[in-house]
């Protein structure tokens, strides 16, 4: 590593240190921004001799970057950004922090692709999903897709690993090959983690004809794009490697989702020579995601949280709960985008017959949403009134990011 | 109405609904049943006939490529028109308002619109995202609107039509007025949705789609304090 680099490493991981011991945050992002100031090609350093994996997508990266640092820790010692820091910033921290380690594991921000791709040289990127998200920020599908296209034309060398059931993301990871141009069609693993969200990939991406589905398969009406067939697969509660070989997954995460980001997980993994069958029981070691599917007692209620951003991670998340009284929490802060017009893009139905409470900063909005639905709800003001208001045994809480966040600083100062 | 129920066409919804569209859908169809009348929604895709009999066409909001697409579409329909003609009632929402005009800009070319309101949309220098409110025109007989808006475009009323709304908040057409309406043809910038945010939009449209001028209340205490929260947020940001 060059002498620059070097000090921009170690004054990151001082600054990170100083931020943690100040209480501000966990200091994945003022480390990485100092680091960067100093020597603004600290993360390619960084990444250099290390073989990386992306992951990036919408939903579940987090997750999904867990469960792939668990599953690639077979072979030896793994950095990540365990904690959604996933911007340039984040990695460099993190790589910084980590020290010297021969692999890692990185979660992306979707629009951050083409710059982390080029910075870090990764050995494989997984691409999960693409759907509505923030929209008074972030760009729309298609745009996300075409970058994402773009970027990879940019690196044939790198292996994807990508999500059949997502036609944006089919698109995206089959960029046309240019002979001329010395392009070649990059090398693409396929997986099926399965799609709940439909409603951003009705017209095809190439051609703008409509998109058909049937029976998990899915074809556009007007060109040749359509599910290529996946060479890793959920089945019943485990995963089909492409030998045909069936491995059994025993998540302490939730979900039909997160079967699918194991067998996400796996098919990465196995891009580095891992096994799956090496590689699922440390699956099972993983218990919450930065606070995610975190559970907690109180009053003799067994609180879990859930995160759930836009529309297709509520359907998600209707998914994970148990049938139990459940809390949703909305907010409309900067992060959590503030635009609230998506929950009408939410079928709630799923929710009726629950006892459902609604709070959070957008609560209102929540309410007018959940009349219409015709889900009997009652407002609380503070989470004590909500967690009084429901009979002792299990709490489920779904909400979005900030207002997860101060749930989660609620029962951090209790218990 | 046309037939023994009232008919909804939610236009287009795989090209445009971006914002919680189905919203607006949504709360007109539970309004109706709420009053005891028989609804039918019907959500027509951008490859199939849009029929002309319905009582209220809903169109979205949408991305550049598919609201041009969609106006393409409904050009050569042509069954929007036929509707229009024979008296129905339509609600436009951002691309769907833009496109009711005579052009709109999509991927930085000029499109033909559909003629339906003398308005056409254009480019501003920024791109117009928040809080949206405004003081609704008194002749529709309805309380302050209530919206978020994020478009990129301008939009200019000729004399055809009238404005929606006197902007008190955000940008609408052009940092002055809001929407526009002639008929029973009215278009907003307003998401939230805008019927979600404004019941009493939703049963201006109910009025006009059923010719009933009187329909009994309803209990909208929780948009009612949705629309008071909105209003001091808004009041609160403007002091700050």
């Amino acid at each position: 590593m060059p002498l620059r680099a070097k000090v921009a490493s170690s004054v990151s991981r001082t600054a990170a240190a100083l931020s943690r011991a100040a209480g501000r945050g966990d200091g994945s992002v003022i480390g990485g921004w100092i680091g960067l100031k100093i020597d603004p090609d600290l993360l390619a350093h960084l990444s250099a001799g290390r073989a990386i994996a992306l992951v990036s997508g919408t939903n579940g990266k987090t997750t999904t970057t867990r469960l792939t640092t668990a599953a690639v820790g077979v072979l030896g010692r793994v950095a990540s950004n365990a904690f959604g820091a996933n911007m340039p910033t984040g990695h460099t921290s993190a790589l910084a922090k980590a020290g010297s380690t021969p692999y890692a594991v990185l979660e992306v921000d979707e629009h951050y692709l083409a710059q982390v791709l080029e910075a870090t040289e990764p050995h494989v990127v997984a691409l999960l999903n693409l759907s509505r998200d923030q929209l008074d920020r972030a760009k729309e599908v298609a745009m996300m897709a075409q970058l994402w296209r773009a970027a990879l034309v940019r690196h044939p060398d790198v292996r994807v690993v990508a999500n059949a059931d997502d036609p944006m993301v089919v698109w995206a990871a089959t960029p046309p090959a240019d002979p001329a141009q010395g392009h070649v069609p990059p090398h693409v693993t396929w997986f099926s983690a399965g799609q709940r969200w439909h409603d951003d990939s009705w017209v095809c991406p190439e051609c703008g004809s409509t998109i058909q589905r049937s029976g998990g398969q899915w074809w556009c009406t007007g060109c040749p794009l359509r599910r290529p067939e996946p060479q890793w697969t959920v089945e019943d509660d485990g995963v089909l490697d492409p030998t045909g070989a069936w491995h059994k997954i025993q998540l302490q995460l939730p979900g039909k989702v997160n079967l699918g980001n194991a067998a996400t997980a796996l098919a990465v993994a196995a891009e580095f020579g891992v096994r799956p069958v090496d590689a699922v029981s440390r699956l099972g070691s993983v218990t919450s995601v930065a606070g995610r599917y975190a559970q907690v007692d109180r009053d003799g209620r067994n609180i879990r949280l859930l995160l759930a951003k836009n529309p297709a991670s509520w359907l998600e998340a209707f998914d994970m709960a148990d049938v139990a009284p459940t809390l949703l929490s909305i907010n409309a802060r900067d992060p959590d985008g503030l635009d609230t017009s998506w929950l009408f893009d939410v079928d709630f139905a799923p929710l009726a017959g629950r006892q459902v409470l609604i709070t959070g900063d957008r609560a209102y909005d929540l309410a007018v949403r959940l009349d219409v639905n015709g889900v009997p709800f009652r407002h609380v003001r503070t989470f004590d009134e909500a967690v009084r208001a429901v009979p002792p045994g299990r709490l489920e809480v779904i909400a979005n990011y900030t207002a997860f966040q101060d749930i989660r600083a609620e029962l951090d100062r209790v218990n | 109405m046309s037939t023994e129920s009232l008919r909804i066409v939610w236009v287009y919804p795989d090209l445009l609904s971006t914002y919680g569209d189905r919203g607006n859908a949504l709360i007109l169809a539970r309004r109706a049943q709420l009053r005891g009348m028989p609804v039918e929604v019907l959500e027509v895709r951008s490859d199939q006939r849009l029929p002309a009999t319905a009582d209220i066409y809903l169109i979205g909001g949408g991305e550049d490529g598919p609201q041009a697409l969609g106006a393409q579409r409904l050009l050569a329909d042509g069954g929007l028109h036929r509707a229009v003609a024979q008296g129905s009632v339509v609600f436009g929402v951002c691309a769907g308002y833009q496109l009711l005009g005579t052009s709109f800009f999509a991927k930085g070319t000029r499109c033909q619109g559909l003629e339906l309101l003398d308005l056409s949309s254009d480019r501003g220098p920024t791109r117009a995202v928040g809080e949206l409110a405004g003081e609704v025109d008194p002749r529709l007989g309805i309380p302050h609107l209530t919206g978020f808006e994020n478009h990129g475009g301008r939009t200019h009323l000729g004399p055809g039509v009238s404005p929606l709304a006197r902007v008190t908040t955000g940008v609408g057409n052009d940092g002055a007025t809001e929407g526009a309406w002639r008929g029973k043809l009215l278009g907003t910038y307003s998401h939230g949705p805008a019927l979600a945010r404004n019941p009493d939009l939703a049963d201006l449209l109910l009025r006009w789609a059923t010719g009933i001028h009187q329909l009994p209340p309803l209990d909208d205490t929780w948009a009612d304090r949705l629309r008071s929260e909105r209003r001091a947020a808004v009041a609160a940001a403007a002091r700050a």
